[in-house]
């Protein structure tokens, strides 16, 4: 656990506020049941394949590009895929999944193809964001999965790290099927609980949901801006 | 640039405004883009009212209780090894955030979008203190490159440039030489950025909703700016102002459905960050040093008032994208950099009367806000609330008969107008007409109605039956 950090003027801010109110401070307040609950309505009993299929459909709204394999075929696919988009440098998480899901040869594999391959190192920031952010593209897991608005959900941290799916142009996320979920709802509440249970959350959890964007000239969607250029989904079928 | 942007008084600006054809087209069709992506998201919802209600009532619940969940979020910050600095006014917030890039011997900041940085002048100071600021959103980055061309949109900021103004600006300024495409301005943008980036030593962000229970804050972005500004720099600093704030990751995830949708009709951006503290130790990126300014700067005097409910906005500016006046007379009219129905509330409440008194009377009071506000924000009670407290205070209207004939001229200005004025005029001018005649009108009908009668607008409007019978009514 690192060193609290420092308070500055806290409780003369938080006095002028409850003055404004009229009242004391409050040191108690316990959040109400909410009266509605319609983000719990949202592909509601829906099975792994409905949300896989509800996924996919939402991909081609948010530009992404989709593929699906059997577990044993991932292997070849991801290193297809990496020709086929023209990657000539990967950058990966070093995630305990690649051997789960037999990609612990890949590396090599690509090198073999002539392909620049590295392994996020958690001792080496530079070497780790130099190489990121001239690699064509950044492959990792996705922890979670949102059917509803196309999102791969990220959990970053020492082996995982943040510029991975953000630096290089194009990035691959593989969502094992299992960890699809309707919305963000449940996943909020997952890391609620894990909260109350007294756990830490991520330093940095993502929701990513394709390829940067942006609609700020005219209001013409521009797709690619200061994040990946393109991005693309493998499904893997895993139970 | 602070919260006032400008110098012209108000009737210029509202005439420059109008004057600006191109500004007033980009606005016209930004607004039905924005307003069918809107319509589109909370119909595939089904129960979009539902929706709204919960949001406003955890908007209101969090606002009521305002001191206990910002204890709440310090502590957790503070937990996990971030700083927290309460500022009650704009210059303790910059002299907090320049002590703290000073003894970072930071140079050069990059910045991610965030309107209370812009409301505190913060850019400013920084570089009054020696530092090179940079925006990094992309319609933030082109008014930056503009000698600071004021924003005149919450969400797109530049929306009242065409491209080929600003291929013109990145010619002038950066020696740009490819076309008005926007992939390649945005390819150019992202280039330049990138350099930016890399070299950058401090990272600072706005915040749309901060997490009471785990420290968190989290921030909606499509361009992917707002992660590089927090990977990268070495040390982060969050503004935020005091009232983005959430108890629970379980009402961020609502909000932020509400706001994506009702912004820009998305179903999520293309990211949402949720970042706790700096990095935990052995991580190899993000910031080492976290610091987390909660700024205050008048909000604090809305509580407790009929007013506390604008404190309750998520700035997705669904009203402004509905508003009729903000259509014709664009965002730099306002004269604040938050325009709009939620600027002509907030920008007073703020600013004070004394140089925002006209704000409120740049409306038609039709409601339209108040019906696209995600929160369910009384905007046009508001909008009233202020005449009658200026009324009030001054003894006097100030703009009111210049102003509401130029609105009046405005609103017969074009059929759509006129329909959406009229929609409230039965109710306005029920007290003057006979027989479905106006013979006595108020106001800025009073010049015609002395000479003539003025058809008395019709109870059921045209658009109303229309709609009904397309929902398969009687009539």
């Amino acid at each position: 656990m690192m060193a609290a950090g420092q308070m500055h003027n806290r409780d003369s801010f938080l006095n002028d506020l409850a003055k404004s109110f009229g009242r004391e401070r409050r040191r108690q307040v316990k959040k109400p049941e909410w009266t509605y609950r319609p983000q719990w309505d949202v592909l509601k009993g829906a099975s792994q394949d409905e949300l896989a299929e509800a996924l996919k459909k939402q991909c081609s709204l948010i530009h992404t590009d989709v593929y699906e394999t059997a577990a044993s075929e991932l292997g070849g696919l991801v290193k297809d895929l990496v020709q086929q988009y023209g990657g000539q440098s990967v950058v990966m998480w070093d995630d305990p999944r690649m051997d789960e899901f037999g990609l612990s040869s890949l590396p090599d594999e690509l090198t073999k193809e002539q392909v620049a391959v590295h392994i996020w190192d958690s001792g080496k920031r530079e070497e780790n964001l130099s190489f990121s952010s001239t690699a064509d593209i950044g492959i990792t897991f996705s922890d979670a999965a949102l059917a509803e608005s196309g999102t791969v959900v990220l959990y970053n941290g020492k082996e995982k790290g943040r510029a991975v799916s953000l630096l290089p142009a194009i990035y691959f996320a593989i969502i094992p099927k299992s960890v699809i979920v309707p919305r963000m709802t449940q996943v909020a509440k997952q890391l609620h609980l894990k909260i109350e249970a007294g756990e830490l959350v991520p330093s940095c959890v993502n929701f990513i949901s394709g390829p940067s964007n942006s609609a700020d000239i005219e209001m013409n969607l521009i797709v690619g801006v200061h994040g990946p250029v393109k991005a693309a989904y493998i499904l893997v079928d895993d139970k | 640039m602070a919260m006032k942007i400008g110098d012209k008084p108000f009737k210029e600006r509202v005439s420059d405004g109008i004057n600006d054809a191109f500004m007033r087209g980009a606005v016209a069709s930004a607004q039905g883009r924005f307003r069918s992506g809107r319509l589109n998201a909370a119909e595939e919802l089904g129960n979009w009212e539902e929706w709204r209600k919960l949001g406003e009532e955890i908007r209101s619940h969090t606002i009521e209780n305002l001191d206990y969940y910002l204890e709440l979020l310090s502590e957790n910050v503070i937990k996990r090894g971030g700083h927290v600095f309460f500022a009650k006014t704009a210059e303790e917030a910059n002299e907090y955030i320049t002590k703290v890039v000073k003894e970072k011997n930071g140079k050069k900041v990059v910045k991610s979008k965030s309107m209370v940085t812009e409301e505190i002048n913060m850019n400013e100071a920084l570089e009054r203190a020696g530092c090179e600021v940079i925006e990094s959103d992309l319609g933030e980055w082109i008014l930056q490159v503009d000698d600071h061309d004021p924003p005149s949109h919450i969400v797109t900021p530049a929306l009242h440039k065409n491209k080929e103004q600003i291929r013109d600006v990145f010619k002038e300024k950066l020696g740009y030489d490819k076309t008005e495409k926007p992939e390649e301005l945005a390819l150019f943008a992202r280039e330049k950025l990138r350099e930016e980036f890399l070299q950058a030593d401090i990272g600072i962000t706005g915040c749309n909703f901060a997490i009471a229970e785990s420290g968190t804050i989290s921030l909606v972005t499509n361009e992917g700016n707002a992660r590089m500004v927090t990977t990268i720099p070495k040390t982060q600093i969050t503004v935020m102002g005091m009232e983005r704030i959430v108890p629970t990751w379980e009402e961020m995830e609502v909000l932020v459905s509400l706001l994506t949708r009702a912004a820009v009709g998305q179903k999520l951006t293309s990211y949402i960050t949720a970042l706790t503290g700096p990095r935990q130790e052995g991580e190899a990126d993000g910031p080492e040093e976290f610091h987390l300014v909660i700024v205050d700067n008048g909000r604090s005097n809305i509580l407790g008032t009929a007013f506390q409910s604008i404190l309750h906005c998520i700035r997705c500016a669904a009203c402004i994208n509905v508003c009729p006046v903000y259509r014709h007379v664009g965002g730099h009219s306002y004269g604040s950099i938050y325009p709009g129905p939620v600027g002509a509330v907030l920008t007073p409440l703020l600013g004070g009367y004394d140089e925002y008194k006209e704000l409120p009377y740049a409306s038609t009071l039709c409601a339209a806000c108040t019906e696209a506000c995600p929160v369910k924000i009384p905007l046009h009670e508001h909008l009233l609330r202020h005449r009658q407290e200026i009324v009030e205070k001054e003894g006097k209207a100030p703009v009111f008969e210049n102003l509401s004939m130029k609105a009046f001229s405005l609103g017969t200005a074009s059929p759509a107008m006129y329909n959406i004025g009229s929609k409230l005029a039965p109710t306005a001018l029920g007290f003057f007409s006979a027989d479905d005649k106006i013979s006595k009108g108020p106001g800025p009908l009073k010049n015609w109605t002395d000479i003539r009668d003025f058809p008395a607008p019709k109870k059921n409007r045209f658009r109303d039956l229309y709609k009904k019978r397309q929902k398969g009514g009687e009539e």
